[in-house]
């Protein structure tokens, strides 16, 4: 079991916080949208949850096989 | 440690502008850069990258909140996260801005008077006189004092976010930074209908 990013994509404001702090460069914002984590890179850190300003990124366990169809 | 480039430090720039203006109005039109630049990037680019990377403001934000800990780092109320206050802030805003725009164009057509004054938060006027030293067209003036009222009156609210809640909690209603999304979010749709 490892612990991965996730974001609710719906409320993302795109403004990047996440993206900034984020030690593996593992987000992206592509399109200008919303903010994108690659799980393969994500090591589950926190940093992003807690520089995002509306607060919707959550750190779920994952387990390995799971990970491997994301 | 990440490596800082050059943009990191655009901070310093956004501080500058609020401080000139309390020694020449007159600065207060270099804010249309902060208007123009991110709406031209985000329907060229079609990305939030002035967001992401390029916007003093929310670097200074980032600063004060988080370097020298002056912000609670509380997550917001869910109301001020809602869509519907986002984008009601947002025509808000544009509302005062259109107001703006019209008494400038008032002051242009000789109807009324320069007022040398910076309304803050839309209701409370400051004698802001001392800033006008160079003489200009009476119009160009009151654009001035308008523009920056806007900027002041939004870096005022961004402080109070920063202090209450997340470093960056003004990035969540930030006029610009919904507008360049709705830029992105309407350029993805067209993108993915073809
Ligand atoms: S948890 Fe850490 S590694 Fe994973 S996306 Fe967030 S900042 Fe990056
Ligand atoms: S910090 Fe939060 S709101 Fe901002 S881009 Fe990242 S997930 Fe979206
Ligand atoms: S949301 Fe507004 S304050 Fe935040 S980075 Fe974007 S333009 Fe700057």
């Amino acid at each position: 079991m490892k612990r991965k990013a996730f974001i609710q994509t719906k409320q993302c404001v795109a403004c990047g916080c996440c993206m900034k702090v984020c030690p593996r460069s593992a987000i992206t914002i592509p399109n200008g949208v919303s903010a994108q984590v690659d799980l393969q890179r994500c090591v589950g850190c926190g940093k992003c949850a807690a520089a995002c300003p509306a607060s919707i990124i959550e750190l779920s366990e994952v387990s390995n096989e799971t990970q491997t169809l994301v | 440690m990440k490596r800082k480039h050059w943009y990191d430090y655009l901070w310093v720039i956004s501080s500058l502008y609020l401080i000139l203006g309390f020694f020449n109005i007159l600065f207060a039109w270099l804010g249309l850069l902060c208007f123009f630049i991110p709406l031209l990037i985000s329907l060229f680019s079609g990305t939030k990258a002035y967001c992401n990377r390029y916007c003093g403001r929310g670097q200074l934000f980032g600063i004060l909140g988080e370097k020298l800990k002056l912000s609670r780092n509380k997550p917001m109320p869910n109301w001020l996260k809602s869509h519907w206050f986002r984008y009601a802030f947002l025509a808000f805003f544009l509302v005062m801005f259109g107001q703006m725009l019209y008494t400038t164009w008032l002051v242009f057509s000789g109807v009324t008077d320069l007022k040398q004054v910076v309304t803050l938060l839309w209701s409370f006027r400051l004698p802001w006189s001392w800033a006008y030293t160079t003489p200009v067209a009476p119009w160009v003036a009151q654009f001035a004092f308008g523009f920056y009222s806007v900027m002041l009156t939004s870096t005022i609210l961004g402080l109070i976010l920063m202090l209450l809640y997340k470093p960056r909690a003004w990035c969540v209603v930030c006029p610009m930074g919904s507008m360049t999304q709705l830029v992105c979010k309407g350029k993805c749709a067209i993108k993915n209908q073809k």
